[in-house]
């Protein structure tokens, strides 16, 4: 039996049961999360994985130190940090100076983009990426100003055609695609928009960060970011990966030009507990995955049946295992996720009034779905059955009340 | 032509207006909806979609047509 460990658990501290291998820590829960029976927000971040938390804490004897420093408690923690990038290439095939830690998968993408395009200066400027990108590749991509958007269908799929069109363009320095979206899951055809861009010499940036520890990323990109908070690891850590033979410059102010590098100190106790709980998770991520496609099954065929005026949206099978997105129609997506966090469910919006910036998200607008009342279920490997049923027996009428107010 | 104007108002209130005003809209006739809230440029024409009516287009900014087909 695979290690368990349940964000949703209300079993008293210290308490182990049967299912929770022994060497895992059992994780105590404090009240405030007992208020919170189902946290399904897993693509924001994902509950602390027990091997992150068991990493972390061994890690903070010995991370501490400058890893760059040539006295003992340097080279401990310089062996912590070589360790930790030998087991995510390991985990990822790629080699382990390919790896860079970063402090946040925003971080990385900014890296990545930037970086990516500073390194290809000679060959162009322009950066090509998909309308349903993650909103910090788009502030890189409005940051570097020579940006072109290509477009999705209906289902938040990449228009391949536009895509080979576009990339194939003179100037082209970068080309930057999502593998598969963090707001409805449509898994991005990552394969085939990278032979388009290797015909067209253009290096392929790919941000992993929703597949990366659920579903495996096919090969031929140059340039790819994860975040470890998003797998169960801690927050506060993004992965860049550069592959041999890609050109990228620093974007930023330091003595090296050619390598990614953190700015300022890496957290290297987190950095290891990212490493660790990647290992673990991807140990059986087929399994999970397996078990939590199911369940985001059972929440799409329930919520189109039960909610009167619902849209689930984003690919019905080419599509991520944990994420499920639906919009239902008159009602205000921020009210019925306040709502649902007073019945104790976790989930996010893509609603224009959930936005700092009261728009609606580009990614529900691309698509041309309906943006309002949009709700994004993500699950993680302690969501159960449970968790889903009770959630989607309370949904119906929380719509329903909203809507009664509106005087729909 | 019949209008619905829906300015200062956030959605989903325009689309709850659209909605609310479609049943006195004979079939076949355009309702204007007048909204200035951005997510209406997007959700006026999902809606149409969703409820088998008729997008015709944003004859200016912050006006969307609506013809009502069933």
């Amino acid at each position: 039996m695979p290690p368990v460990y349940r964000g949703s658990d209300l079993r008293p501290a210290g308490h182990t049961p049967d299912s929770v291998d022994d060497t895992v820590p059992s994780v105590e829960y404090t009240a405030e999360q007992a208020a919170a029976p189902a946290y399904l927000d897993a693509a924001s971040a994902a509950p602390l994985h027990p091997v992150a938390r068991q990493a972390l804490l061994a890690a903070l004897e010995d991370g501490w130190a400058d890893p760059d420093r040539l006295h003992a408690a340097g080279r401990r923690a310089q062996r912590l940090r070589e360790a930790a990038t030998a087991t995510v290439a390991g985990c990822l095939g790629v080699r382990p100076d390919e790896v860079t830690f970063l402090s946040s998968g925003t971080a990385a993408a900014h890296a990545a983009v930037l970086g990516g395009l500073a390194g290809r200066s000679r060959a162009g400027t322009a950066f090509v990426h998909s309308a349903i990108e993650h909103s910090a590749v788009l502030h890189a991509a409005a940051r570097h100003g020579d940006a072109t958007e290509v477009g999705v269908d209906r289902l938040g799929r990449l228009d391949l055609e536009a895509w080979r069109a576009t990339v194939s363009r003179p100037g082209v320095a970068l080309a930057g695609l999502i593998s598969a979206s963090h707001e409805v899951g449509t898994v991005q055809p990552v394969a085939a928009a990278a032979e388009a861009c290797a015909e067209a010499g253009v290096p392929l940036y790919v941000d992993a960060a929703q597949s990366i520890g659920h579903v495996p990323v096919p090969p031929g990109w140059s340039l790819l970011t994860a975040s470890a908070r998003k797998w169960g690891g801690p927050p506060g850590v993004g992965l860049l990966v550069v592959r041999k033979g890609t050109r990228w410059l620093s974007p930023y102010p330091g003595d090296d030009l050619h390598r990614p590098r953190p700015q300022g100190a890496l957290d290297l106790p987190a950095v290891v507990a990212a490493a660790a709980s990647l290992r673990a998770v991807l140990a059986d991520a087929q399994t999970a995955a397996v078990r939590l496609s199911g369940l985001v099954e059972r929440i799409r065929a329930t919520v189109a049946a039960t909610v009167p005026d619902v849209e689930v949206v984003g690919d019905p099978v080419e599509r991520l295992p944990h994420l499920v997105t639906f919009s239902c129609l008159y009602v205000d997506g921020e009210a019925l996720l306040h709502a649902l966090d007073r019945r104790g469910f976790a989930v996010s919006s893509g609603s224009s009034c959930t936005a700092s910036t009261l728009r609606p998200s580009h990614v529900l607008e691309a698509m041309g779905v309906l943006s309002h009342g949009n709700v994004r279920v993500s699950l993680h490997r302690g969501t159960t059955e449970a968790d889903v049923d009770r959630f989607l027996a309370v949904l119906p009428g929380l719509v329903a009340d909203i809507r009664k107010e509106a005087g729909m | 032509m019949i209008e619905v104007d829906s300015r200062g108002r956030r959605c989903p209130l325009p689309i709850i207006d659209l909605a609310k005003k479609i049943p006195t809209v004979p079939v076949g006739e355009i309702v204007r909806v007048l909204a200035d809230d951005p997510a209406a440029a997007n959700d006026i024409p999902a809606w149409c979609r969703m409820k088998g009516q008729e997008y015709v287009g944003s004859p200016a900014p912050g006006s969307y047509d609506v013809r009502r087909t069933t």
